[in-house]
C-alpha cells in the first residue's frame, strides 16, 4: 500500500503488488454508506424501543435504561448469531451491524462457538476475547489516560 | 416518536462514519471499532458525549463509541468520590452490565450452538 512497505519488496513482488491492486474489486462506497446507514439507524432505533419499554414500563430513569437496553440488544445478538442470522445481516450491512454493541457481542459469541471444538477451556474461554479483545483493551487504556488527565487538571485548577 | 428519529439519524451516522472509515481507509473492522471507542472516550472526557445522548438516546449509547464513553464516565464519578483510586476502581462500573452481558450469553451459547458453515 504504502511506498514504505514496498522498499522490502523485491521488483518481482513490487510488479505483482501493481497487478494486484489493478485487478482489486471497486469497493461500493456509496452504497455501502446507505446501507451502514439505515441498518446501523435501525438497530439503535430497536435500542431505542427497548429504552422506551423500560422507562414506561420498569421504572428506570433515561440515564439508567441503557444498560438493560444495552443487555437486551447483547442478548439478542449472541442468540442470532448462534442461529447464524447475524452473519447474514452482517454480509449485507457491513459497518451497520459492526459499530453498535451488537457487533461487540457478536464477535465474542462468534469466536466462542467457533472455537469449542479446541475444548471448553482453551478453545472457548481462551478464544472468546480473540476479536472483542481490542476494544476492550483500547477503551480501558483510553478512559484511564482521559480519566488522569482530568483528575489532574481538576486537582491543579479547581481547587 | 420524535426520539426514535432522532435515533435513527444519530446511530445511523455513527455507523456510516464506521463504514467510510473501512471503505476509505481500508481500516480492518478492528481497528474502525478501536478507533470509535477511543474517540467516544476522548469526547466523554471532554464532556460532549452526555450531550449527545441526552439528544439521540439509543442512537448515541448503542455504538459501541459509548463504551469509550462509559468507561470514562464511570472513573470519572468513581475518583471524584474516593480520589484517584476511584479511577481504577470506577472504569469498569457503567459497562458491567454490557461485558458481562455479552460473555456470560457468549459461554451459555457456545454451550448450546453449533458452528455453522
Amino acid at each position: 500500500m504504502s511506498s514504505k512497505k514496498n522498499k522490502y519488496l523485491s521488483p518481482e513482488q513490487q510488479k505483482y503488488q501493481l497487478i494486484a491492486q489493478a485487478r482489486e474489486p471497486q469497493r461500493p462506497v456509496l452504497l455501502n454508506s446507505i446501507r451502514a446507514f439505515v441498518v446501523g439507524g435501525l438497530i439503535c432505533v430497536l435500542g431505542q424501543f427497548f429504552q422506551f419499554i423500560y422507562t414506561t414500563y420498569f421504572n428506570f430513569t433515561e440515564v439508567s435504561a441503557s444498560n438493560p437496553t444495552v443487555s437486551s440488544l447483547v442478548i439478542l445478538a449472541v442468540l442470532m448469531t448462534g442461529l447464524g442470522l447475524y452473519d447474514h445481516l452482517a454480509q449485507y450491512a457491513g459497518g451497520g451491524t459492526i459499530v453498535p454493541v451488537t457487533g461487540f457481542a457478536n464477535t465474542m459469541a462468534s469466536s466462542a462457538i467457533e472455537h469449542r471444538s479446541e475444548g471448553f477451556v482453551l478453545g472457548v474461554g481462551g478464544n472468546m476475547f480473540k476479536i472483542a479483545g481490542p476494544v476492550i483493551t483500547y477503551g480501558v487504556f483510553s478512559a484511564f489516560v482521559v480519566a488522569i488527565i482530568r483528575f489532574i487538571i481538576l486537582e491543579l485548577g479547581g481547587m | 416518536m420524535e426520539k426514535f428519529i432522532l435515533a435513527f439519524l444519530v446511530g445511523g451516522g455513527i455507523c456510516l462514519i464506521g463504514q467510510l472509515l473501512m471503505d476509505l481507509l481500508r481500516l480492518t473492522p478492528a481497528h474502525t471499532t478501536v478507533s470509535l471507542v477511543v474517540a467516544g472516550a476522548v469526547l466523554g472526557g471532554l464532556g460532549l458525549y452526555e450531550p449527545l445522548i441526552k439528544f439521540a438516546g439509543a442512537g448515541a449509547s448503542v455504538p459501541i463509541s459509548s463504551f469509550g464513553n462509559a468507561l470514562v464516565q464511570g472513573a470519572i464519578t468513581e475518583s471524584e468520590r474516593t480520589g484517584l483510586i476511584g479511577i481504577l476502581t470506577g472504569i469498569f462500573e457503567v459497562t458491567s452490565a454490557g461485558i458481562s452481558a455479552a460473555l456470560i450469553f457468549s459461554f451459555m451459547a457456545a454451550l448450546i450452538f453449533k458452528p455453522k458453515g
